[in-house]
């Protein structure tokens, strides 16, 4: 199956998306090669790789030993050898292991090297939670990244995001720590293959138009913002949102446009709030439209404990209830 | 997309490296075996000779034991794998095929000794005595573990992969530093285990925690399950050379025993936490044996192994052969056999129950215990969280 043909849109799932990404930009660039636990014969516990390895061979589809350090180590190598690994880690909480590398080395050897060195290389994170998992599987620790110098961290939340932004991410000279919404890998959409990507990977989109409060949301959240965005729609309130796309760096002019516009922002995530992305995008909007806001930005969030056992989920993540209750805190102002 | 990163290499590299045979279903002349798989007793030889004086202190009520833990951890298991399929627990690790390397291992261990198991060690926290329904909250998703690991001296289960390896080899290390290693003294001498699984040696935390081990001489044992699968990935994507052999490298005795062979298992763990207590230093133990079912709940080995495989082991069940054994001995008769099956049920029972009347745990409970003292962040979000909740009962 050839991803480049100019075929008509296709609807897919965001998991069959991100394989198709792959795959693409695999059959572009002979030089891709993907590293991971079980995403050989298995097609990684989520299934994202299936097929790669039968079509592509063991040579660029690698099981590797069940060592995350090893995994990102040895595709720091690789980068600097020229191949452009896509590394798998198999969730959100085990990604810990190789934190040491990836803050390190991974974000830091361009410019240590004064340029000289690129490390083109992709770390694909699972993440989230409301999967009824177990400990450690529905972390989200993108800000541990985004607080990195020299990491891209970009998150998909459409099938046609995942298909493109996968290749842009593999084909970006820089790391790219490239987080997907586990929850909604069966969510479908369509996707344009073989058509030029429709935004740029660091891009934030606007979603839904809106002219009371601007909505920030991005990966798994974003379908809940949307949900919301529809719902307030039925009592009279006109929610913008805004899936942010990328995290590092953050599409800044995007998002000061709507809040000057609306004059109001929230911003909702499942990460704990706490020096969360919500912080930081709260900082900077307050900052930079400071005279064009009518309320404070309000974050709703994960609470600030560790991710709890699953029965507590339900409450845990911002839902619809919490998202539409900072807005009307928001409107009060 | 950027070419010119640095001078091409070829793409097709030729594979020149040939994967070891993968020794699945023979331990090799080095595994440490008392019964055969048709339960006879093996002779002695070079291997098993250190470990006999443990098999011949085995009197006939202990054998029994051994079996009705072995009968009883495996009905634990397979009762946690039914909840699991009727949705009461979100997830479940079985141990089967693992019983004897589990139970041998426990066994061994004295009241004082302290487990640091992984996530599939039913079968050591069942000979420690913690109750099996203590561990189904985390897989029904009601707590991270919950129990407290000093009453058993039964750690939690710990889920990222070799993290607990380390645990051990520190807690060894305050074991020395308290003076409860090579006392004499059977009640105090103390002596630490470690679990994984041969994933799990692949890990930087299990390669440092045998150099920590090594180089401070703690009181601790390894106790690797090589049961040749971590998921989907067979044991040869972990290592070359099998565990027992490289525990040599870190300058510790490695020995290699058939996870099958509830005494071996007994017996071998013994030896090595004799030595450690007696402060012998560390042992690595590699339990040779096979994950007879999938990795989880959630898995599904049709995809990555064969059944002819799992056929194989089959036939190297660790309760058939204690039961020919004993049957052999005289030691099980219809009778017995069928009190210890009413027990077994009597236990999965018991476990179901506890387990559907497991309470949610009221959610203002997320915010308890996050802190050892009070957190000011954490209370003003609980009780922010309670407000919230609160709002939904006025409108109702
Ligand atoms: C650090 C880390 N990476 C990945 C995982 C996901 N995972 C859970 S179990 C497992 C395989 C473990 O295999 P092994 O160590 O052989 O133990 P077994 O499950 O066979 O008992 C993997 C990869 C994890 N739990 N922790």
């Amino acid at each position: 199956m050839s991803a480049s043909s100019g075929a008509a849109p296709q609807k897919m799932t965001i998991a069959k998306a991100l394989n198709a990404g792959m795959r693409a930009a695999m059959e572009a660039d002979s030089k891709v090669v993907l590293l991971g636990e079980d995403i050989g014969k298995l097609g990684g516990v989520f299934r994202i790789t299936e097929g790669l390895q039968k079509d592509f061979g063991e040579d660029r589809v690698i099981d590797t030993p069940l060592a995350e350090s090893g995994i990102m180590g040895t595709a720091v190598g690789l980068a600097l050898r020229g191949y452009r690994p896509v590394v798998e880690i198999q969730f959100d909480g085990f990604v810990y292991p190789a934190f040491d590398q990836i803050i390190s080395q991974v974000s830091k050897m361009h410019y240590r090297s004064q340029g000289h060195l690129k490390l083109p290389m992709v770390i694909r994170i699972p993440y989230g939670g409301g999967i009824g998992a177990v400990e450690h599987h529905s972390e989200s620790n993108e800000a541990y990244f985004a607080h990195t110098a020299g990491l891209r961290v970009v998150t998909c939340s459409s099938a046609e995001d995942g298909y493109w932004m996968m290749q842009q991410a593999i084909a970006s000279d820089d790391p790219v720590v490239f987080y997907e919404p586990k929850r909604r890998y069966h969510e479908r959409g369509e996707v344009e293959l073989g058509e030029s990507a429709p935004h740029g990977l660091h891009d934030a989109v606007v979603r839904a138009e809106g002219s009371d409060v601007t909505l920030l949301a991005y990966g798994p959240m974003v379908k809940t913002a949307m949900i919301a965005a529809q719902s307030a729609e039925a009592e009279g309130t006109s929610i913008e949102v805004i899936d942010l796309r990328s995290l590092s760096p953050l599409d800044l002019p995007v998002i000061l446009e709507s809040v000057k516009k609306t004059g109001r922002a929230i911003v909702a995530h499942e990460a704990q709030t706490f020096l969360g992305m919500g912080a930081e995008l709260a900082a900077m909007i307050q900052h930079e439209s400071f005279y064009h806001l009518e309320a404070p930005v309000i974050r709703v969030g994960g609470y600030n404990i560790p991710y709890p056992p699953s029965r507590h989920e339900e409450v845990f993540l911002p839902d619809l209830d919490r998202v539409l209750d900072a807005v009307d805190r928001s409107l009060a102002y | 997309m950027s070419d010119d990163v640095v001078a091409p290499v070829a793409t097709a590299a030729p594979a020149t490296h040939e994967p070891p045979a993968r020794d699945i279903t023979d331990g090799g002349p080095d595994m440490v075996q008392f019964l055969d798989a048709d339960g006879q007793p093996v002779a002695l030889n070079e291997v098993n000779s250190p470990y006999a004086e443990y098999v011949d202190a085995i009197d006939d009520e202990q054998l029994r034991s051994l079996y009705r833990d072995l009968v009883l951890v495996r009905r634990v298991d397979a009762e946690g794998h039914a909840l699991q399929r009727q949705g009461e627990l979100g997830l479940w690790p079985s141990l089967l095929g693992q019983e004897a390397a589990q139970v041998g291992a426990g066994r061994a261990m004295r009241p004082q000794d302290y487990a640091f198991p992984g996530y599939r060690e039913h079968g050591v926290a069942w000979c420690k005595g913690v109750d099996p329904i203590n561990l189904l909250g985390m897989f029904r998703g009601v707590n991270h573990g919950g129990w407290d690991s000093n009453e058993n001296n039964f750690h939690l289960y710990t889920i990222v992969i070799g993290n607990q390896m380390l645990h051990a080899s520190g807690y060894a290390m305050g074991v020395q530093k308290d003076g409860m290693v090579g006392t004499g003294d059977p009640e105090r001498d103390t002596a630490v285990m470690a679990f994984t699984g041969d994933g799990g040696t692949a890990q930087g935390d299990y390669n440092e925690s045998l150099v920590f081990a090594s180089v401070a001489h703690s009181p601790v044992v390894f106790f690797v399950q090589n049961n040749h699968w971590a998921i989907s990935e067979p044991n040869d994507r972990q290592f070359t050379i099998p565990p027992y052999q490289r525990a040599r490298g870190f300058g510790i005795p490695g020995v290699r025993v058939d996870g099958n062979d509830v005494l071996a298992s007994l017996a071998v763990t013994q030896g090595a936490l004799d030595r450690a207590r007696s402060g012998g230093g560390p042992t690595l133990i590699e339990a040779f044996t096979y994950r007879m079912g999938a990795h989880t709940t959630s898995d599904d080995p049709t995809k990555y192994r064969i059944a002819a495989e799992v056929d194989i082991w089959k036939k190297k069940d660790p309760i058939d052969r204690l039961r020919k054994h004993l049957e052999s001995k005289g030691l099980a008769d219809q009778e017995w056999l069928e009190a210890l099956d009413a027990e077994a049920d009597e236990l999965a029972l018991r476990i179901r129950t506890a387990c559907q009347q497991m309470p949610n745990p009221p959610h203002s409970e997320m915010f308890e215990k996050v802190y050892a003292e009070p957190h000011p962040l954490v209370e003003r979000e609980r009780e922010e969280f309670l407000a919230y909740q609160a709002s939904f009962e006025e409108e109702d």
